[in-house]
């Protein structure tokens, strides 16, 4: 009794010879499309043997030799015999290759203990604090290097670097400086008016903006914008093998990538604060003259009269270590990082979380030591 | 795709016509036309600059076409409807010039997803599949390691088996033999010539490489950088014996002298 499968282009005939079963396979035998399988072409028979052959088969590719190694496994396990010989030439080397394949193929065990795991993660702490550590030297040396020889240093990079770090962040700088400025002045308002205070809100906003929100929020704004785009920069042209490149050159990568990236942002770090103080100021003004019908002259006016020298110069001071710290996390991670696309997006997550982290504690740092020197 | 398979088999793979390509308006190709036969290992040769990997490029759709149309199987590909044109992708396999495998994915996870993306197979067939394709290219035992932890010429026969997962129409090389020791790229040229004689697959590669192109070139075409076009088609022996164009035998000589034996 004939059986016959017909599945897209692909077909299978099977011819009962007593007992043995001839299976033909002919047609195109396409991957991309579903094929006939050998349980079904089966359908609960159990033949003594089973021989393959192909009759005008006008194309195959892999799906047959699927459809060949199921045949074989049957006849494996059941315990009968299964003839190839019939089969093309190419055809059988494929499915000797696909048999060897199967039977050298072994499953790569990643897992690891647990004593394994904490080994590996302490030592790639200690790596860490090791390079860490070896940057922030080579980053000091860097900077004698450049006090000693100022010529010698890439000051046309480092313009540059200050023209994308500082000028072009001057618009995300502003929006979010003057809302700051603009949102404490209205939760203060809302307290002090209740005092008929009206007119503190300006001591208020303009003392908070310019010892601590300005140059914090001109620190986030940079680890965000500028921390990852350093790592993530030399992250890149370290997967490149550019910072490869310098290195055979005796150019040490720290003085040439790091170094113009760290002068770029600590210069810019202060203006781009007190651009931000200035808009902080500038949006309590508004509520100021919005909603609590204060007038701008008249808000200056006490603007001015509470802060003094020392209040706008501990922001810079503070804003100048941001700046240091920002640009030092956001190179270290780039060179640290691994060489791959996803070590990229690493280093670049890994730049911001530890500016931000780096900003804050120091933030607080700065807090304890004014405070004890009364400024 | 029934389409190729119901087309006679007379019709070209790939038929180009007037093509013209380049980028940002910069014209780097024009009225270049070609065809490649069906199971033919065709390379497109040429000097560093001429448009090789340029052509490439926009022959398997990475880039737009300025003009011209380009056809596999007879079918139009230049301006197929997104369905066909997703269809004719299917029948191609592209191995780039660092192999471009998917860092994050293991090698039977980079072989297995054009086989996930296209085929009805269940997992378990698409394992089998994907150990098959490694152990062809001769990186059976390798299928769980991951792009990072393998050499260059590893990652490059990855790349390979990644592209004849789906037992593609049409394989696409760009410069195979870049950067891989002789012996390597000596079996990666057989390995070409087998998935050939194999599937009768039709093979396009864009080298540089001399001893390559003698040995399993069956025709040839060489770009010229400041022709912008096609300056010689045919086998490389006969080209390099009868070339009276001092641009194709000059660089087609250098064979001699660097693969003569000593």
């Amino acid at each position: 009794m004939p059986g016959s499968l017909e599945t897209g282009d692909a077909t299978v005939t099977a011819i009962e010879i007593d007992g043995g079963l001839d299976v033909v396979l002919g047609g195109v035998w396409q991957v991309t499309v579903p094929r006939p399988t050998w349980g079904k072409l089966l359908a609960g028979r159990e033949p003594r043997r089973v021989r393959l052959r192909t009759e005008q088969i006008e194309k195959w590719d892999t799906s047959l030799l699927l459809f060949l190694l199921e045949a074989q496994e049957w006849c494996r396990v059941v315990g009968v015999h299964c003839d190839t010989e019939a089969l093309p030439e190419k055809i059988r080397a494929m499915l000797g290759l696909f048999t060897k394949a199967r039977e050298t193929s072994v499953p790569f065990d990643r897992s690891e203990n647990f004593l394994t795991g904490v080994g590996r993660a302490t030592l790639e702490t200690w790596e860490r604090a090791r390079t860490a550590s070896t940057f922030l030297g080579e980053s000091v040396i860097g900077v004698a290097r450049l006090l000693k020889r100022p010529r010698m240093f890439r000051w046309h990079d480092c313009l540059d670097e200050m023209q994308q770090c500082g000028a072009m962040a001057l618009p995300i700088v502003s929006l979010i400086s003057f809302l700051v400025g603009l949102i404490m002045a209205y939760q203060a308002a809302v307290q002090l008016r209740q005092f008929g205070a009206d007119i503190f809100v300006a001591d208020l906003v303009g003392l908070s903006v310019v010892r601590e929100m300005g140059p914090m929020m001109a620190a986030i704004i940079m680890a965000g914008r500028t921390g990852a785009a350093f790592a993530a920069t030399l992250a890149n042209m370290k997967a490149n093998e550019e910072v490869d490149a310098l290195e055979t050159l005796g150019i040490p990568p720290v003085y040439f990538l790091a170094l113009p990236r760290l002068v770029a942002l600590t210069v810019m770090m202060p203006l781009l604060a007190l651009y931000a103080n200035c808009l902080g100021i500038l949006g309590g003004m508004v509520v100021g003259a919005g909603v609590l019908d204060i007038p701008p002259s008249a808000y200056w006016i006490e603007t001015q009269s509470i802060i003094d020298l020392s209040d706008v110069s501990t922001g810079l001071i503070k804003a100048l270590a941001f700046g240091v710290l920002i640009s030092l996390a956001g190179c270290l991670r780039g060179l640290q990082a691994e060489r791959s696309a996803a070590g990229v997006g690493r280093a670049a997550t890994s730049a911001v979380v530890t500016s931000v982290l780096l900003v804050i504690v120091a933030d607080a740092v700065f807090a304890i030591i004014f405070n004890m020197l009364g400024w | 795709m029934a389409a190729m398979n119901s087309s006679p088999a007379s019709v070209p793979a790939i038929e180009v016509e007037k093509l013209q390509a380049g980028y940002d308006g910069d014209v780097v190709l024009q009225e270049v036309t070609f065809s490649v036969a069906r199971g033919e290992v065709f390379f497109i040769i040429g000097g560093s600059g001429c448009g090789k990997s340029t052509l490439l490029r926009h022959l398997v759709g990475l880039n737009q076409l300025m003009a011209g149309t380009v056809k596999f199987f007879g079918q139009p590909f230049t301006d197929a409807a997104p369905a066909d044109r997703r269809a004719l992708l299917k029948t191609f396999g592209m191995l780039f010039q660092g192999g471009a495998l998917w860092s994050s994915l293991t090698l039977r996870e980079n072989v297995a997803l054009p086989l996930e993306e296209y085929t009805p197979l269940s997992k378990r067939e698409i394992n089998e599949i994907a150990t098959l394709k490694l152990a062809q290219v001769g990186l059976g035992g390798f299928e769980d390691y991951f792009p990072a932890e393998i050499s260059g010429g590893m990652r490059k026969r990855a790349g390979l088996a990644r592209a004849l997962a789906l037992d593609p129409e049409i394989v696409f090389f760009d410069e195979p033999s870049a950067g891989l020791d002789p012996v390597t790229s000596r079996k990666l040229d057989e390995l070409i010539l087998q998935v050939r004689d194999t599937f009768g697959t039709t093979i396009v590669i864009v080298s540089h490489e001399l001893h390559s192109i003698y040995s399993i070139a069956d025709r040839v075409i060489m770009l010229d950088r400041a022709e912008k076009g096609i300056i010689a088609t045919g086998t490389p022996r006969d080209l390099a014996a009868n070339s009276r164009d001092p641009r194709v035998s000059e660089f087609l000589r250098r064979a001699d002298r660097s693969a003569a034996p000593a």
